[in-house]
C-alpha cells in the first residue's frame, strides 16, 4: 500500500499531463497538476527546514567539530524568519494604510530586502565568481595534449578562444590574401560553433529526448519503480 | 464665421488623423479549447514599422502611430445567456503598441459571437477611422491539437517500439546492451570508498522531484545505495529540495532493506541543505573538503555549479562519476570527472543497472527510435542538399522539404491545407 498509492498517483498524473499536451479541452489539467505540486512543495519546505534545524541542533549538542558554524546557521535561519514574518521595515500598502502587514515584504529598504541585497547576493556572487578559477584549472587539465583527441581539443579551443577576442582579427590583419580570409580565427570560430559544435549538440539532444521519452514510458507503465525504492 | 471655423477645425482633425489599419481579419484560434480569438491587421501606413512607411516621406513624429485600439462587441450568446448592455456596445478590449499587428483575445466565451474593430492612434491622441472586420466570429473548441499531429505520430511509433521490445523481453528473448563504462565504474567507486573507510557522496542535482533528471538520478541512487549497503560503506546524500530529500530517503531505505542491512540505514545522512543554488554548492563542497569522500557521484540536473562540484571532487582525489542531460554542463563533467554518462546513457542507467529484461527491452526500443530519427535526418539532409544545389524552388523535392520542416518537424499540422497549396502555386 505504501508503494502502490504513490505509484498510482505517479501513473495517473503522468497520463493526465500527456493527454493535456494533445487535447485542448484538458489544457488546464496540467496547470491544476502543477498547482498541486506547488502545494506539496510548500508543505515539504517545513520538512526540509525541520530537518535542517534538527541536524544542526544535534551537531551543537554533541559539540562536533565546527559546531559554532551550526549555531550561526540556526541563528541566521530564525533571524530571517522573524524579519520576514514581522515584515520589519515594510511600509503598509497605500491601499490599506491601516494594516502594517499589507506592504510588499521585499520592498526596497525593508529588513528582508536588506538581508537579500547585502548578504545573499554578495555571497552568491562570490561563489559564482569562483567559477572562473575552476574553469581555468579544468581547462588546463582537459587541454593537455596527451593524445590525438586531446590535441584536437586543444587546437580547437585555442582557435575559439582567440576567435572570440580582437586577437582573432588582429593576427591576420594586412597579410592574409582576400581568398584566404576564411582562415581568420574569428571566421573559423563561427564555422566551428555553427557546424561541428551544433551537429554534436543536436546529436546529444536527440539522444536525450529519446531517453526522456523511454524513461517516462517506463515510469508510466510502472516498469521502473526504483524512484519509489522498489526494484 | 462660426460654421466656417467648425468646418476648418473638422477638416484639420481629419487631415491630421493617422491612416487606419487595413485588412482586418478575425478568426477563431486554431487548436485551442475555444477560449480565444485571433485578431490580425495590416499596419497603418502612418506606422513607422509598416513596410509601406519606408516608401514615403518621413512622417511628422507628432503624428505617427503610437498604438492601436482593439474594440469588441458581443452579438450573440449561447442558449439563453444574457448579454449585458455594456457588452452589446463597442468596448475596448486591448491596446497594442505601434508595429504590432496581432492580438489574441483570451476573454471570450465558448460559443458566443463577437465583432471586432481596430483603429490607430497617433502621438497627439488623434484617432483614425475604424477598420471593421466583416461578420462575427465565435470561438470553438477542437478536440485534438492538430498542430501536434506529427508529434503524436512519432510518439506512438516510438512508444510502440518500446512496448514491442518490452513484450519481446517478457517472452524470454535475449537482448544485448553495450557496456556503459561509467555505470560499471560505480561498483568500483563504492568498493574503493569501503576500502578507504570513507563515505560515498551522491548529489541528485539541483532540480525538484517533478523533473525527469531527478527521477533518473534516484534510480541510480537506488543501485548505489544497495551496493553501499552490501559493502558496508556510508552514503551521504545532500539535497537541494525538500521533496527530493523525502524521495531519496525512501529510495535509500528500501535499498538497505533489499540488501538485508536495514540496521545500517542512517536517515540523517540524507539531508536537506538549501534551495539556493550557490549556497547548496558551498555546503556540498564544504562537506567534500572536510570529510573527503572517496567517491563522488553526480546524477541529475545541474547548472553552473557542476564545475565547482566536480573540480572540488578532483581536488580531494575522489573517484568521480557524473551523469546529466544538460548539454551545456557535459563538457565540465567530462573535463573533471573520471566517467561521465552523456545524455541518453544517463537515462539508460536505471535499466542497465537493474538488469531487468523489461527495462532492457525499453532500451532496445529507444535504440530503434534513434534509428527512425537518423532516417528522418538522412532524408532531410538529402532533400535540403538537392534543393540547394539544383536551385529548383518549385519542384517535388522543395515541397517535400517544406513538408518535413513545416509539418513533420513544425507546428503546421498533419498535411498541407488547400490554402497552403494555392499559396505555393502563386509563388
Amino acid at each position: 500500500m505504501k508503494r502502490t498509492v504513490p505509484l498510482a498517483i505517479a501513473i495517473v498524473a503522468g497520463f493526465v499531463l500527456l493527454v493535456a499536451n494533445f487535447i485542448p479541452y484538458a489544457e488546464d489539467w496540467s496547470l491544476t497538476a502543477q498547482e498541486w505540486f506547488n502545494i506539496l512543495a510548500v508543505g515539504a519546505m517545513l520538512l526540509g527546514g525541520g530537518n535542517l534545524i534538527k541536524l544542526h541542533l544535534m551537531k551543537i549538542s554533541s559539540k562536533k567539530a565546527g559546531w559554532g558554524y551550526s549555531a550561526v546557521t540556526i541563528l541566521c535561519f530564525f533571524l530571517v524568519i522573524v524579519v520576514g514574518l514581522l515584515q520589519m521595515g515594510v511600509h503598509p500598502s497605500p491601499n490599506y494604510p491601516d494594516f502594517a502587514w499589507s506592504g510588499y515584504v521585499l520592498e526596497e529598504g525593508s529588513g528582508l530586502w536588506w538581508i537579500y541585497a547585502h548578504m545573499v547576493v554578495p555571497l552568491t556572487s562570490t561563489m559564482f565568481a569562483m567559477l572562473a578559477f575552476y574553469v581555468a584549472t579544468a581547462a588546463f587539465r582537459a587541454f593537455r595534449a596527451k593524445n590525438t583527441e586531446a590535441t584536437l581539443l586543444l587546437v580547437t579551443a585555442g582557435i575559439v578562444l582567440l576567435g572570440r577576442t580582437y586577437a582573432g582579427v588582429w593576427l591576420f590583419e594586412g597579410w592574409l590574401p582576400e581568398s584566404m580570409q576564411w582562415l581568420r580565427f574569428d571566421n573559423l570560430t563561427v564555422w566551428i560553433m555553427e557546424i561541428p559544435n551544433t551537429a554534436g549538440t543536436r546529436a546529444i539532444t536527440i539522444g536525450i529526448a529519446l531517453g526522456v521519452v523511454a524513461t517516462s514510458l517506463r515510469i508510466l507503465l510502472g516498469i521502473d519503480r526504483s524512484y519509489l525504492g522498489q526494484d | 464665421m462660426g460654421v466656417l471655423t467648425i468646418l476648418y477645425v473638422s477638416a484639420l482633425t481629419v487631415a491630421q488623423s493617422p491612416e487606419p489599419p487595413t485588412n482586418l481579419v478575425v478568426a477563431d484560434t486554431p487548436n485551442d479549447a475555444g477560449k480565444s480569438i485571433d485578431v490580425n491587421w495590416t499596419l497603418s501606413p502612418s506606422d513607422i514599422f509598416a513596410e509601406s512607411a519606408s516608401d514615403t516621406a518621413i512622417p511628422d513624429p507628432e503624428f505617427i502611430v503610437a498604438s492601436y485600439h482593439i474594440e469588441r462587441k458581443t452579438v450573440a450568446s449561447t442558449d439563453s445567456a444574457i448579454i449585458s448592455d455594456e457588452n452589446k456596445q463597442w468596448r475596448q478590449v486591448s491596446e497594442s503598441a505601434a508595429g504590432e499587428a496581432t492580438f489574441t483575445d483570451r476573454t471570450v466565451l465558448l460559443g458566443w459571437s463577437y465583432e471586432y474593430r481596430v483603429n490607430s492612434v497617433d502621438n497627439q491622441g488623434n484617432q483614425s477611422t475604424w477598420a471593421i472586420a466583416t461578420g462575427s466570429v465565435a470561438p470553438s473548441m477542437q478536440w485534438f491539437n492538430g498542430s501536434k499531429a506529427w508529434l503524436a505520430i512519432f510518439m506512438f511509433v516510438f512508444c510502440g517500439l518500446v512496448v514491442f521490445f518490452v513484450n519481446a523481453a517478457r517472452s524470454g528473448k535475449k537482448l544485448w546492451v553495450r557496456e556503459i563504462a561509467g555505470l560499471s565504474a560505480i561498483d568500483e567507486a563504492v568498493g574503493r570508498a569501503t576500502e578507504m573507510g570513507r563515505p560515498v557522496l551522491f548529489v541528485l542535482g539541483i532540480q525538484d522531484i517533478n523533473e525527469i533528471q531527478t527521477l533518473a538520478g534516484l534510480t541510480v541512487l537506488s543501485r548505489v545505495a544497495r551496493t553501499a549497503a552490501e559493502y558496508g560503506a556510508q552514503i551521504e546524500v545532500p539535497t537541494c529540495r525538500s521533496l527530493v530529500m523525502a524521495a531519496a530517503r525512501e529510495t535509500v531505505e528500501a535499498s538497505y532493506l533489499a540488501a538485508g542491512r536495514p540496521d545500517s540505514y542512517q536517515p540523517d545522512r540524507i539531508h536537506y541543505l538549501t534551495d539556493e543554488q550557490f549556497a547548496f554548492v558551498a555546503g556540498v563542497t564544504g562537506y567534500m573538503v572536510r570529510e573527503k569522500p572517496a567517491a563522488c557521484i553526480y546524477m541529475g540536473g545541474f547548472y553552473a555549479e557542476s564545475l565547482i562540484l566536480a573540480e572540488t571532487g578532483n581536488y580531494i582525489g575522489a573517484i568521480q562519476v557524473a551523469g546529466t542531460a544538460m548539454p551545456s554542463q557535459l563538457p565540465f563533467f567530462v573535463a573533471s570527472c573520471d566517467y561521465t554518462l552523456i545524455g541518453e546513457e544517463f537515462f539508460a542507467a536505471s535499466a542497465y543497472l537493474s538488469g531487468d529484461p523489461l527495462q532492457i527491452g525499453s532500451l532496445k526500443g529507444q535504440d530503434w527510435g534513434k534509428l527512425v530519427a537518423v532516417l528522418v535526418l538522412i532524408i532531410g539532409i538529402f532533400l535540403a542538399t538537392f534543393v540547394s544545389k539544383s536551385g529548383n524552388q518549385d519542384g517535388t523535392f522543395k515541397s517535400s522539404l517544406d513538408f518535413m520542416k513545416d509539418h513533420m518537424l513544425g507546428n503546421a499540422g498533419l498535411y498541407p491545407t488547400i490554402d497552403e497549396n494555392l499559396e505555393g502555386d502563386d509563388s
